[in-house]
C-alpha cells in the first residue's frame, strides 16, 4: 500500500514535465533569407568530397580528399557563386559534414543547404526541399577493359551482366527500371566499396553519374573505361539540386540565385572549367 | 506462498502502472512538435506496405546466411573448444592456437572481417577462390561467431566436475570416449541457452553482409529509404528480424526456466 502514493507522485512529476515541454514552440524570425546562424551561410556536403565535384587536393585533417572550402571543383564553385548572389562573402561561408542519410533526416537541420550530387525525385521532394537544377546529369557505366561486357554496345546487351551501384544514388534505380538485368544488382554503401568491387571483378559494370565515371576511370580503377552514357529521349536523366529543409524560405532565395547563375552563363563556365571532360562518352541506346 | 488476494492486487498494480507508463510515453511522443513529420517519415503505412514485399524477399537471403553459418559454427566452435581443453604439455601448440584464434576474432569488429574477406579475398585475383560476397559473408560470420561459441562450449565443458572424468577413465574409457560419451553430452546440454543467445546475435549480424554489396533485408530497406527519403522501410526490416529473434528469445528463456526447475527438482546434475 505504501508504494502507491509515491508512484502517483512520480507520475504527477513526469506529467508536469511533459506538459511544459510540449507547450513550448520555437519562434521563427521572419526574414527574407533566414539562415541557421545569422550572418553565416552553412553549407553541407559529404566527406570524403570527391572530384570533380570538389577538387584541388587541398586535404585537411578533417576533409580527406578535398576541402570544400577551397572553392575548387564544380560543387564548391557553384556553392560559393550561390553564396555571393545571396550576399555572403567567402569568409561567411562555413562548410559542415553532412552524411547523405543525415541530409534528409527529420528534425532541425545543421545546414542551410546541402550540395552533394543529390538527384531530384518527386518522392524525395515530399520530405525535403530541392532547389532548381544546378547540373543536368546522365548516368554512365564503367567496366574493366578486355572483359566480356566491354564489347557491349547497347542497353539491351547489358542485361546478362552483374551490375553494381552506390547506395542512395539514382544509378541503382536506373539499373532496376531501365537496364533490368537478369542478375540482381549489387549495392555498396560507399563509393570506395563500389569501386573496389569493380576492381575485384565482383561486378561486371558500375553505374555512376557521368562526371563520377570520369574520375573512376582516370584515378580509381586502372584499366577501366566508360562503356557509355545513357540518356532518355535526348535529355539528361537526372538533375542535381541543393537540398534544404522542407518549407525553408531560403529555397526561393537559392532558386533565384541558381537561375541568375544559369542565365548569366556562370554555371556553363564552371561546367567547362570542372566537368569539361565529362561530355564525350558514347551514348548507349 | 502468497495469498490469493495479494496476487490479484499485484496484477492490478502491474496493469495500472503499465497503462500509465505507456500513456505517458505515447502522449509525450505524439505531442512533440515534430511528431507529425516523424510519423510520416518513420511510421508511414503506405510506405510500409509498398516496401515490405521486396524487403521480405531480401530477408530470405538473411535466413539462408544465418542457417548455413550456424551449422558450421556449431561444429567448428566445438572443435576449437575441444582443442582448448586438451590437457598436457604436448598439446600446448594446439591450445595456444585455439586461444589466439578466440582472442583475435572476438576482438575484431565483425564489419571489418566482412569487409576484409568480402572485398579482400576476391581482390587477390585467385581464380579458384569464389568472388561471391555472400560466400565470404558466411565465412566471416562463421569465423567471428565460432570464437564466441567456442567459449560457450568451453564454459560448458569446464562446468562438468573433474570427478566425472576420473570415474569414466577408471571404468576403462579412453580419453576420447570419456569426452564423447560423458563430458560433451552434459556440457552441451547445459549451454543450450547461451548457444541460442549467440544464434540470435548471428541473425542480426547477417545485416552486416549488406555492407559488401549483398542485397539482404537491411540493405534493401536502405535502398528504399534512400530512394524516397522515408525511414519507414527500416521499420519493415526490423519487423522481419524481430519476427524471428523474439520467438527464439522466448524459447531460450523457457529453456532456462525449465532447466532451473529440473535442477531444483534434483533431476539434473
Amino acid at each position: 500500500m505504501k508504494r502507491i502514493p509515491l508512484f502517483a507522485a512520480i507520475i504527477a512529476v513526469v506529467a508536469a514535465v511533459a506538459a511544459t515541454s510540449v507547450g513550448t514552440s520555437s519562434a521563427s524570425v521572419a526574414a527574407n533569407c533566414p539562415t541557421v546562424k545569422s550572418g553565416q551561410l552553412t553549407i553541407g556536403t559529404d566527406n570524403p568530397a570527391y572530384p570533380p565535384w570538389y577538387a584541388g587536393g587541398s586535404k585537411s585533417s578533417f576533409w580527406k580528399i578535398n576541402d570544400p572550402a577551397s572553392g575548387k571543383g564544380y560543387e564548391s564553385a557553384v556553392a560559393y557563386a550561390i553564396a555571393k548572389k545571396l550576399g555572403f562573402s567567402r569568409a561567411q561561408v562555413k562548410w559542415t559534414y553532412v552524411p547523405f542519410n543525415k541530409s534528409f533526416a527529420p528534425g532541425p537541420k545543421t545546414f542551410d543547404f546541402d550540395i552533394n550530387q543529390i538527384s531530384y525525385t518527386p518522392a524525395r521532394a515530399k520530405v525535403v526541399a530541392f532547389s532548381v537544377s544546378y547540373y543536368d546529369v546522365n548516368q554512365a557505366i564503367v567496366v574493366n577493359k578486355g572483359t566480356k561486357i566491354a564489347a557491349v554496345r547497347s542497353v539491351a546487351g547489358l542485361k546478362s551482366f552483374k551490375l553494381g551501384a552506390q547506395l542512395g544514388t539514382t544509378s541503382y534505380g536506373f539499373i532496376k527500371s531501365v537496364i533490368k538485368p537478369s542478375k540482381s544488382p549489387a549495392v555498396y554503401p560507399s563509393n570506395a566499396g563500389a569501386v573496389l568491387a569493380l576492381k575485384n571483378k565482383q561486378i561486371d559494370g558500375l553505374v555512376v553519374d557521368l562526371p563520377t565515371a570520369f574520375y573512376v576511370t582516370a584515378v580509381q580503377v586502372p584499366h577501366s573505361k566508360i562503356l557509355g552514357q545513357f540518356e532518355n529521349h535526348g535529355k539528361a536523366t537526372d538533375r542535381f539540386g541543393v537540398v534544404l529543409s522542407k518549407g525553408n524560405p531560403l529555397t526561393a532565395c537559392v532558386n533565384s540565385a541558381i537561375k541568375a547563375l544559369r542565365s548569366n552563363g556562370t554555371l556553363k563556365r564552371l561546367q567547362q572549367l570542372w566537368l569539361a571532360k565529362a561530355t564525350g562518352a558514347p551514348i548507349l541506346k | 506462498m502468497r495469498s490469493g488476494g495479494d496476487g490479484r492486487r499485484g496484477v492490478a498494480i502491474a496493469l495500472l502502472s503499465t497503462v500509465v507508463f505507456f500513456t505517458i510515453v505515447v502522449v509525450l511522443i505524439t505531442h512533440a512538435p515534430g511528431w507529425h513529420r516523424v510519423r510520416s517519415e518513420f511510421f508511414n503505412w503506405h510506405e510500409f506496405t509498398s516496401t515490405f514485399p521486396e524487403i521480405a524477399r531480401g530477408f530470405v537471403l538473411n535466413i539462408k546466411i544465418f542457417s548455413i553459418a550456424e551449422a558450421f559454427i556449431l561444429v567448428f566452435a566445438l572443435l576449437i573448444a575441444i582443442l582448448r581443453s586438451l590437457p598436457g604439455p604436448v598439446f600446448f601448440p594446439l591450445r595456444a592456437l585455439a586461444i589466439v584464434y578466440a582472442d583475435l576474432f572476438r576482438g575484431i569488429p565483425t564489419i571489418l572481417v566482412i569487409a576484409m574477406l568480402g572485398f579482400g579475398a576476391p581482390g587477390l585475383g585467385l581464380s579458384y577462390l569464389p568472388t561471391s560476397v555472400i560466400f565470404w559473408g558466411i565465412v566471416s560470420l562463421v569465423l567471428i561467431y565460432s570464437a564466441y561459441v567456442s567459449e560457450v562450449y568451453r564454459a560448458g565443458i569446464e562446468s562438468i566436475h573433474p570427478s566425472q572424468e576420473a570415474a569414466a577413465r577408471s571404468l576403462g574409457l579412453s580419453r576420447w570416449q570419456t569426452l564423447r560419451h560423458v563430458i560433451l553430452p552434459q556440457a552441451v546440454r547445459r549451454v543450450i541457452p547461451p548457444l541460442l543467445n549467440d544464434f540470435i546475435g548471428l541473425q542480426k549480424d547477417t545485416a552486416l553482409v549488406g555492407t559488401v554489396g549483398a542485397v539482404e533485408a537491411f540493405q534493401q530497406s536502405q535502398i528504399d529509404t534512400n530512394a524516397t527519403f522515408n525511414f519507414t522501410a527500416y521499420l519493415a526490416a526490423a519487423v522481419l528480424f524481430v519476427a524471428v529473434t523474439i520467438p527464439l528469445a522466448r524459447f531460450t528463456d523457457w529453456l532456462v526456466a525449465r532447466d532451473r526447475r529440473l535442477r531444483q527438482a534434483g533431476r539434473l546434475a
